[in-house]
């Protein structure tokens, strides 16, 4: 391993020693602060050393892992969204149960699970990184064991990841079977016989569980709703943009596109579950739910961005995805906020009149819901129009439809909670006494609005870069 | 960078709101950076005199362009100017704004967040008129729908929520197809010419992608009507069109004053305009066409007579003027409709011209409405017609620019109603006297709900109880009267607005050849 390997591996080696420093720190002194400003700091270093190696070469290290500026986009991305998780969580944890410092081992190692997905180059550094991704989250959604809706969730992810992650192995196994090997590529072999057709197949259960994707996405909802508000956020964004980033390259380095039957699946999949997550949606009380069966629908807009020509499709999931990330873990950061030690805010009683009692509150979380339903002047709009731009050059016509019939729907739902948000706030003591808000939180929040406003008024430097980074061959 | 300046400068005014601390000193910012950009649009007159103010062709004429690149990916500009087209509208937006901020002085909840939405719609609403590039138009468009869906929403009356969510849910549905005649516009532009486009000029002026909009095909069906149809239901949402003007008496009755004078002044002016920008430059032959000709000509005339038949069953007064928007804005349809077919007889642009001479007009004198609505309103806490009368005794001064302001609506010859819609019924005759006849019936209908309004709120005995009539404010008499003025010195001289648009408007119609 050379020198350079090393500078290219430096935001995983940076992460796993954030996990392995909060680690030793814990067993010198057992303070919540400390623990929450070392992973911030090692995720904010990590994040450096990304920028700091921009221009370096695409780099294959062992058959594992390939290094190139698509893995360095995403691995950005997804360390931003963990260390955005790191400060929203030091807030919500400051109020609830008293051991709050082996949080911040589990975070960075679920991050490092996610980098790994997203820089491999094998099947086994995939199953090996949505393993470390797994394990990490099941303690991680059952962290406050507080209710029994936590308990619930950690057990009802963990059977259903387990029985995915089974399928995925399986997959492995069958594609292995066929051609002696698991690195990724060469392109069109694995079309060629059955027995790797069915481990595709079985590969897709796996990264469809992930996903959440319609017939995979039982378990979001009671998750979502069990979960710690941002942990929610981390298993809504982070999971999903690395095993999607994932899938993306996948896809193309096999160019499973040339079959037919593939692209049938994934597009009856996509419809689907545009079209489910925006009418389940519709009828939701219960805020961490909505947002759950949103983010289903939002996982199957992107699939356009995966069906569509390489040119277009790579930057507009990268733009999609960017947006996604900010208003996802905007919305799950005010959800947090406004969460009581006992019970998380999540009905949607507690946001009538938010805007009168926590004005900074309920203008982020507008924000965040009309960037989610891709209102012009947010990040989701320029996401959204790139999609769209991408679909109409590869004449995604069924998709596209469901994309306007699912935005159109989905309006409905964020509009609720708009309305909800700024409705004149009832006379009695409201539902929910929320608990001021920490300044980490309101600096994440605030950074989280000001870069979904910014690259909806003006899109064209991120453009640029990714243009630059995401779409580059591999 | 006048233009950006005159867009700009009602949302610094905007933020600077938020920064005082006395709602008095909110109030007079949000006044003061309403009228700054009221006066500030007066710079643009100059550009407008002369021979040459217009050009020759469509094009030609536009002044203050400014081009910036903005997505480079989309080919999507910062590109602004303004024409004869955008010219009137832009005065009357920056004028009725100011005004409407005055009448706004009445506001008492959380006025901050009030005159900053207010100052964000304007800058909102200027920049749809400024664009010339599709792209930004149509972000503008979407930008004023938020301002406005918080400003019914949080400050209307007893249903504003429905109202807004109704108001909302009805502009996004027309955005929506907007924006997917946008994108077609896109793509065949990038077919025909190899860079997609969103320049409104390229649009209308290239003759590559003229001619490939007319021949393409999507889905199966022929590009050209299919853009129209999504274009014209989106501005028909706005217009508002029977029968896509259900949310406008919500949206009426329920926003403040202040709103309604913004919406029926202002915001129902985007669909004219919308179709005479995009649609009848765009895609011209279309327009031409006899069924578009027929069915928007038929829509207009619905609206006319049918706004003003429920009109006169209302008991509500505010909603009784706000379907008197509906059966005034039929007559801009109309006047468009009708355009393509005498143009191409004899050049004559009697239906473009009145209709943006209605559109002025309505702005002025529908606000004026609104306002005598809302005085009434504040004093007397009810809309039941049934239960004014005799107001003419104790507020005699209200009385007289009542009259003023409604006789302005009616169209009585001699104010500036009355202008645009025998301009209308002028061009509509020369091709279909029926049409003509019964948009006449319209015209009768139209006195008919006013003076009976008219004789059951302001005539009759003296109220038994007047003590909460109280004289109008100064404040009041200066709103009514400054919209009054020019409903006077526009019906008295009309050439006063004509002047600064007919240039731009023949160069439109000039696409279609004369017979």
């Amino acid at each position: 391993m050379t020198a350079l390997d090393l500078q290219a591996l430096l935001p995983l080696v940076l992460t796993t020693a954030t996990a392995i420093a909060v680690m030793i720190a814990v067993t010198i002194t057992r303070r919540h602060g400390l623990a929450a400003w070392l992973c911030a700091a090692g995720l904010a270093a990590a994040i450096a050393s990304i920028a700091s190696a921009r221009e370096c070469a695409p780099r294959h290290i062992s058959d594992l892992l390939v290094i190139d500026s698509f893995a360095r986009f995403y691995s950005g991305l997804i360390l931003a969204g963990s260390l955005v998780v790191a400060v929203l969580s030091y807030g919500y944890l400051k109020l609830r149960t008293d051991r709050h410092e082996e949080y911040y081992i589990l975070l960075p190692l679920a991050a490092v699970g996610s980098l790994v997905i997203v820089c491999s180059a094998n099947l086994l550094a995939f199953l090996l990184g949505l393993e470390l991704l797994s394990i990490c989250l099941f303690a991680l959604i059952a962290y406050r064991r507080t209710g029994r809706g936590d308990l619930e969730a950690a057990v009802k992810y963990l059977i259903l990841a387990g029985a995915s992650s089974a399928f995925a192995v399986f997959g492995a196994a069958l594609i292995y079977a066929d051609r002696g090997s698991l690195a990724f590529g060469p392109p069109g072999l694995a079309l060629s016989s059955p027995v790797a057709l069915a481990g595709i197949a079985a590969l897709l259960v796996g990264v469809g569980f992930k996903l959440a994707l319609v017939p995979f996405h039982f378990w979001t909802p009671d998750v979502y709703q069990g979960a710690p508000a941002p942990i929610a956020g981390f298993i809504a964004t982070v999971s999903k943009g690395a095993v999607f980033a994932l899938a993306l390259r996948y896809l193309s380095t096999e160019n499973l596109l040339a079959d037919g039957r593939i692209i049938w699946l994934l597009t009856a999949i996509a419809a689907a579950s545009m079209l489910a997550g925006n009418l389940l949606a519709l009828r939701q009380d219960n805020v961490k739910r909505m947002l759950a069966y949103s983010s289903i629908a939002h996982v199957g807009y992107l699939l356009i961005a995966l069906l569509a020509s390489a040119s277009l499709g790579r930057p507009a999931a990268a733009i999609y995805l960017t947006a996604y990330f900010l208003a996802s873990l905007g919305a799950f950061g005010v959800v947090g906020a406004l969460s009581q030690p006992t019970r998380d805010a999540d009905a949607l009683a507690d946001y009538r009149g938010l805007a009168w009692r926590r004005p900074f509150l309920a203008f982020t979380l507008t924000a965040m819901l009309l960037s989610l339903a891709g209102l012009p002047l947010t990040a989701g709009f320029v996401g959204k129009l790139s999609l769209v731009f991408s679909g109409v050059s590869s004449a995604l016509w069924l998709l596209l439809s469901a994309l306007v019939l699912g935005s159109v729907i989905s309006i409905f739902y964020y509009l609720r909670l708009l309305a909800a948000l700024f409705a004149t706030p009832p006379a009695s003591e409201p539902a929910i006494s929320s608990p001021n808000t920490p300044w980490p939180t309101t600096a994440a929040l605030l950074f989280l609005t000001v870069a979904l406003l910014a690259i909806g008024l003006w899109p064209a430097p991120l453009l640029d870069l990714i243009q630059k980074m995401a779409v580059a061959a591999w | 960078m006048l233009l950006t300046w005159i867009i700009v400068l009602p949302a610094i005014g905007g933020v600077l709101t938020l920064l005082m601390p006395s709602d008095r000193s909110v109030r007079w910012t949000g006044f003061l950076f309403a009228v700054a950009t009221f006066v500030l649009s007066l710079w643009l007159f100059p550009a407008f005199q002369g021979a040459d103010a217009f050009g020759t062709r469509y094009g030609e004429g536009i002044h203050f362009v400014e081009h910036h690149e903005w997505i480079p990916a989309f080919n999507a500009n910062y590109y602004v100017g303004v024409d004869g087209l955008s010219f009137p509208l832009v005065i009357l937006t920056t004028f009725i704004s100011a005004v409407s901020a005055l009448a706004a002085f009445s506001i008492t909840k959380a006025v901050k967040g009030f005159f900053a939405l207010f100052l964000l719609l304007e800058t909102g609403m200027l920049g749809v008129f400024l664009s010339l590039d599709l792209f930004l138009f149509y972000i503008f468009w979407e930008l004023m729908l938020l301002p406005m869906y918080f400003l019914i929403g949080i400050w209307g009356g007893p249903r504003k929520e429905y109202a807004a969510i109704k108001f909302f849910l009805y502009t996004l549905a027309g955005s929506v197809l907007m924006l997917i005649a946008l994108l077609g516009f896109y793509f065949l532009s990038k077919n025909a010419t190899g860079v997609g486009t969103f320049d409104l000029i390229e649009l209308a002026t290239n003759a590559k992608i003229h001619t490939k909009f007319n021949q393409a095909m999507v889905l199966g069906f022929k590009f050209a009507p299919l853009a129209f149809t999504f274009l014209f239901i989106g501005f028909a949402i706005k217009l508002p069109a029977v029968p896509f003007h259900t949310w406008l008496p919500d949206a009426h009755v329920e926003a403040p004053t202040p709103i309604s004078m913004i919406l029926a002044g202002v915001l129902l002016k985007m669909g004219g305009y919308g179709l005479m920008r995009i649609s009848y430059p765009i895609l011209p032959e279309t327009a031409a066409t006899t069924t578009a000709i027929a069915v928007l000509a038929i829509i207009g005339l619905v609206s006319i007579v049918y706004g003003a038949a429920v009109a006169m069953a209302q008991t509500d007064f505010k909603k009784l003027v706000a379907y008197s928007s509906v059966s005034h804005m039929g007559w801009v349809l109309l006047g468009l409709a009708v355009t393509p077919a005498i143009f191409a007889k004899d050049q004559n642009i009697a239906g473009f011209s009145g209709a943006m001479f209605q559109m002025i007009s309505h702005g002025l004198a529908s606000a004026m409405m609104f306002f005598l609505v809302g005085v009434l309103y504040e004093r007397a806490h009810h809309r039941d017609i049934n239960r004014f009368g005799g107001i003419a005794l104790v507020m005699p001064v209200y009385f007289g620019l009542a009259m003023l302001g409604f006789f302005a609506g009616m169209g009585l010859p001699g104010l500036s109603g009355f202008v645009g819609e025998i301009y209308v019924l002028i061009a509509t005759f020369a091709y279909n006297q029926t049409w003509a006849a019964i948009a006449a019936v319209g015209m009768i209908l139209t006195a008919g709900y006013i003076l009976w309004t008219m004789q059951r709120v302001y005539l009759g005995p003296k109220p038994e109880d007047t003590h909460h009539l109280s004289p109008v404010t100064a404040r009041e008499v200066i709103v009514l009267a400054s919209l009054g003025v020019f409903t006077i010195v526009l019906g008295v001289y009309p050439k006063l607005a004509t002047m600064f648009y007919d240039g731009t408007l023949t160069n439109i119609a000039k696409v279609w050849p004369v017979k």
